[in-house]
């Protein structure tokens, strides 16, 4: 194991590609993916469904289907190797280095426990402390989440709270053993718009307050923008840009990014048309040759069809795949 | 919850006396005359009035039903037509072997059952899974008496082990050789069923996203293990109830190949003596053990799913 130094990045992801075998035959969801993360640095994914953004999340914490997932390329966190970790190592390594917020908080509590027990569990099992203590911390993080009359909370079972409760419980979840990199899956896609902003605004402040580093998966371009240091803009499995939040949602390079951006309601203008982008996302089992993008973009010429394009440099910590980049950024 | 199980209990009242009139209707819908069995086929009508009235048999059936009921809420259950004895003795005596035999079995087909279906569950479609469920598919699929019939070629007649029938002379612990074979035979289709419940259930629960994110916080097997077994049992105890149930009123055909001396033994000479009182007692009998362990089994899932209290 080498030794970890403050200058290394945090997490260092490289040519990450997982597949999976279906019934259809096997797909590739994830193609060489590659980027590092820094500690306390907030990462935005953006894509569309299908894009791979979950699927990078959980093969971060190895909780792809085992049987029918293949993992390759490298994941280091502060310098181990998670995909060599053994099943021990990589147990104390979830929920304690590495903590994820689900989508559905609704689904991914246990429905029969406690909300105040689930934590506590938690915090037992990596904190080697006493159930008192560990209860003790359940209580300390649902205030931190600001849920109001946090103790008597700690009984509730998860179908006794709210849907926006129930996140914030799940952010509580996650952060009780102070990991050091939290990933956020579309915590708030299955929220109520109001209560959305709500715990984007919670979330954008813990993470000021504990300063662990987090990667935020969304859809929404506005939300990215408001949370994150840089984003990566995914594509049918594959990063197509990446840099600094700024930079890239104010002048995107890629076509894929642009098309992304102006389909948006945050990117238009009032009274400007909302373009959308023609066509649909490949399908992940029959995906075209060369850059997955050509058949929808625009700009393509033949040779779009020919190379998968690596990711090239576009400035200073900005990078885009695309054969046209330079020519295309304006 | 206290109030709940209030509730529950006070639910189960008027199933009992749904049940009671079933019980009373069965027995009188059924063809056959209960006096031809008592009476000499040459008996006068004098006689035969007589001995109608002495049953209360002249009697209009909702009249019938009505004294039927007071006497057994009052807990007399009337005479035995063949034995001349009160029911509710032949009923007590039977009883006490049968449910000893069902609790023996039950155990039996619990944790078989479970184990197997826990096994098969989280080894789903591997090997393990498909022997699993081959043996559960027998345990259902085979008939009680081919099955006792069996056991009792294979251990009593050619390996000399065991009993083949009866239940021996005396309360002793050689009672318990003669109820290897009946308890054996009576648990295979409770098994069978508790395996493949429990295995869809163990599968079902483990392809839930929260097992995922309990994964994800880092939590251990044994740890998870335990969420999906608190996750599993309710269903799986309804599953149980319902089959311990089937176990204490589908014995009749075991307990006649083995001669055990049971309810469902008593039941069998009820029916083909025409033994009205005998046979409306044990029917009913039967199925308020039945309407009791569904109450249980109401009362005791909460326990361990707190959003099943509020239907």
């Amino acid at each position: 194991m080498s030794a970890f130094t403050a200058r290394e990045p945090l997490l260092s992801v490289r040519d990450l590609t997982v597949g999976f075998k279906t019934d259809r035959g096997p797909i590739t969801a994830l193609d060489r993916i590659s980027f590092d993360l820094g500690r306390g640095e907030v990462l935005g994914l953006i894509g569309e469904s299908g894009s791979g953004k979950s699927v990078t999340m959980r093969a971060l914490l190895r909780i792809l289907p085992q049987k029918r997932t293949t993992i390759s390329g490298s994941i280091l966190m502060e310098g181990r190797d998670v995909l060599a970790l053994k099943r021990r190592e990589l147990a104390s390594y979830r929920g304690n280095d590495v903590a994820m917020i689900f989508q559905e908080p609704s689904l991914a509590f246990d429905p029969v426990f406690t909300v105040g027990r689930q934590i506590a569990e938690t915090v037992v099992r990596h904190k080697q402390c006493s159930w008192d203590a560990a209860y003790a911390r359940a209580l300390e993080m649902l205030e931190l989440v600001r849920i109001p009359s946090a103790k008597s909370r700690l009984d509730n079972y998860p179908h006794e709270m709210s849907g926006g409760m129930r996140q914030r419980a799940m952010i509580a979840l996650a952060l009780a053993c102070s990991p050091k990199l939290l990933l956020a899956d579309e915590p708030t896609t299955a929220l109520d718009a109001t209560v959305q902003i709500q715990v984007i605004l919670l979330l954008r402040e813990l993470q000021k307050e504990l300063g662990m580093a987090t990667i935020f998966v969304t859809h929404d371009v506005g939300v990215a923008a408001e949370i994150s240091d840089r984003v990566a803009v995914m594509y049918a499995g594959r990063i197509v840009e990446m840099g600094s939040a700024a930079d890239v949602l104010k002048s995107p390079a890629h076509p894929y990014a642009r098309g992304l951006l102006s389909s948006t309601i945050h990117g238009a203008m009032a009274g400007e048309r909302v373009e959308a982008i023609p066509g649909m996302p490949p399908d992940l089992a029959n995906m075209p040759s060369g850059c997955a993008f050509s058949p929808r973009c625009a700009m393509a010429m033949p040779e779009c069809r020919n190379v998968i394009p690596a990711p090239a440099s576009v400035g200073a910590g900005r990078s885009a795949a695309c054969i046209r980049v330079g020519s295309v950024a304006a | 919850m206290p109030v709940y199980i209030l509730k529950r209990v006070a639910y189960a009242v008027p199933v009992a006396l749904a049940v009671s009139m079933i019980c009373f209707l069965l027995v009188h819908l059924a063809p056959g005359d209960p006096l031809s069995l008592v009476l000499p086929a040459d008996a006068n009508q004098t006689t035969i009035d007589a001995t109608k009235a002495k049953y209360g048999l002249d009697q209009p059936l909702p009249a019938q039903y009505f004294l039927w009921l007071t006497n057994v809420v009052s807990g007399d259950f009337g005479t035995s037509i063949a034995t001349g004895r009160p029911v509710v003795s032949e009923i007590a005596n039977a009883l006490t072997y049968s449910l000893l035999l069902a609790l023996i079995a039950s155990v039996l087909g619990l944790v078989v059952g479970t184990l197997l279906g826990t096994v098969a569950g989280y080894w789903n479609g591997t090997a393990i899974d498909k022997i699993a469920s081959a043996v559960a598919i027998s345990g259902v699929s085979l008939p009680h008496y081919w099955l006792g019939i069996v056991l009792v070629v294979i251990f009593s007649v050619n390996l000399n082990w065991l009993p083949a029938m009866g239940a021996g002379e005396s309360w002793s612990a050689e009672r318990l050789k003669f109820m290897v074979l009946p308890a054996i035979t009576l648990a295979a289709m409770p098994a069978g069923i508790i395996t493949r419940s429990v295995r869809a259930l163990v599968a079902d629960t483990l392809g839930k996203e929260f097992v995922t994110a309990l994964e994800a916080r880092g939590l251990t097997q044994t740890q998870i293990f335990l969420h999906v077994v608190k996750n599993a049992a309710p269903t799986a105890i309804a599953v149980i109830g319902v089959q311990l149930g089937y176990l204490m009123a589908g014995s009749i055909l075991v307990e006649t190949v083995f001669s055990w001396p049971g309810t469902g033994l008593l039941l069998n000479t009820a029916i083909l003596q025409r033994d009205i009182p005998l046979l409306q007692g044990t029917i009913l009998v039967l199925a308020l053990i039945f309407v009791a362990l569904n109450l249980l089994v109401d009362i005791v899932q909460p326990m361990f799913d707190p959003r099943m209290k509020r239907g």
